[in-house]
């Protein structure tokens, strides 16, 4: 940020009441004693006047409210979108997982051979050797994984990229 | 129907029970602003008030959701007024063209050439800050508009826009910048005189 920006910036905290007291103090100070601040503070409190006294709502036409009203004449209110949600059903979701966690938790916790001294023989059974992974995970599955995970990728690098334009015009 | 006074509060509360016409005052009670608003997001007045009109429309579908306690009735109807002009933009694809158009400074040109030959006759100061603030983006002449003329507070700005109020503060001030920019490129002879009153 130049010199002249972080004058304006300050100014204009000053001006629309934002300053802290000790910087309104300073800023006083410097509008006072510094000729670049006297003149920036004369330009931006003309601007600040202009657009306090000279800027004007537009109106829209006359058959405006009859037009608004005309629709409004042919839809209802909705419910308030709390009312779609039964908080009961929510509740009821959560406390069904928080069973299942807890029931495995506590099953598993009480097959364990606590007074065993950790050899290598000591593992849960989870029947989890059993599982053969080559049966579910052919190629196919695989590929499918892949390509799932390049969309989202690609979705989330144009999110990305959107966002880093929007900020880019904003400035 | 005539605007009895009553807060805008008391009026959703009537509408909500079932008194559709009471939405009448409110309509007409914000319907310059929410058009002015508008008229920064639309390239004419007709494309404008379809905006507006829009918003009114969400606005009572979904009074509902309104909730009295945590924001004026008017922060809420500008939010809407406001992603209604986006969502307009974004279907028009007018959001993606730069300040650098051409067409865009065309117009400025058009409008200061009109400009000079109305001043010989008469210096119309409110024409001359109107008409710059029509040359700044769509989100700079919004965030003027709210905080100008909409008179709403930059919390309430942040709330409209979906900012924090730094932020809104910085943008506030770029868009500050801009229209004095704006102001001495294209009326320069009718700044001058005013800098000198």
């Amino acid at each position: 940020m130049n010199n002249e920006q972080h004058i304006d910036e300050q100014l204009w905290k000053y001006i629309d009441g934002f300053a802290a007291a000790e910087e309104r103090t300073a800023i006083e100070e410097l509008i006072r004693h510094n000729l670049d601040w006297k003149q920036r503070y004369d330009e931006l409190l003309n601007l600040q006047q202009m657009l306090q006294q000279y800027t004007e709502t537009e109106e829209p036409s006359m058959r405006f409210t009859q037009n608004v009203m005309d629709q409004v004449a042919m839809i209802k209110v909705a419910k308030a979108t709390g009312a779609y949600i039964n908080k009961k059903i929510i509740r009821g979701l959560a406390l069904f997982f928080i069973i299942t966690i807890a029931s495995v938790m506590i099953f598993n916790l009480g097959h364990i051979n606590w007074s065993s001294t950790g050899t290598a023989t000591g593992s849960l059974d989870t029947g989890l050797d059993k599982v053969e992974p080559g049966k579910y995970l052919n190629s196919t599955v695989i590929n499918i994984v892949i390509m799932l995970n390049v969309i989202l990728g690609l979705a989330l690098f144009d999110r990305y990229l959107t966002n880093k334009k929007k900020k880019a015009t904003e400035l | 129907m005539m605007d009895t006074g009553h807060h805008d509060n008391e009026i959703i509360q009537s509408v909500l029970r079932g008194n559709q016409q009471a939405y009448t005052v409110l309509v007409n009670r914000y319907k310059n602003y929410a058009f002015t608003i508008a008229l920064r997001y639309a390239q004419n007045r007709e494309d404008a008030e379809e905006i507006a009109q829009d918003a009114f429309i969400k606005a009572y579908r979904f009074l509902n959701d309104f909730k009295m306690d945590q924001a004026k009735f008017s922060t809420w109807l500008y939010t809407i007024v406001t992603n209604t002009g986006l969502s307009f933009l974004r279907k028009k694809k007018q959001y993606n063209d730069s300040l650098d158009d051409e067409n865009v400074f065309a117009s400025a040109d058009r409008i200061d050439s009109g400009m000079n030959a109305n001043l010989v006759e008469s210096k119309s100061k409110v024409k001359m800050v109107n008409e710059a603030i029509k040359l700044l983006s769509p989100d700079d002449a919004n965030i003027i508009t709210l905080f100008y003329q909409a008179e709403q507070s930059i919390e309430e700005i942040s709330q409209i826009l979906g900012t924090d109020t730094s932020a809104t503060k910085v943008r506030l001030h770029r868009a500050r910048t801009r229209l004095k920019e704006k102001m001495e490129k294209h009326f320069a002879a009718e700044v001058k005189d005013l800098y000198s009153l």
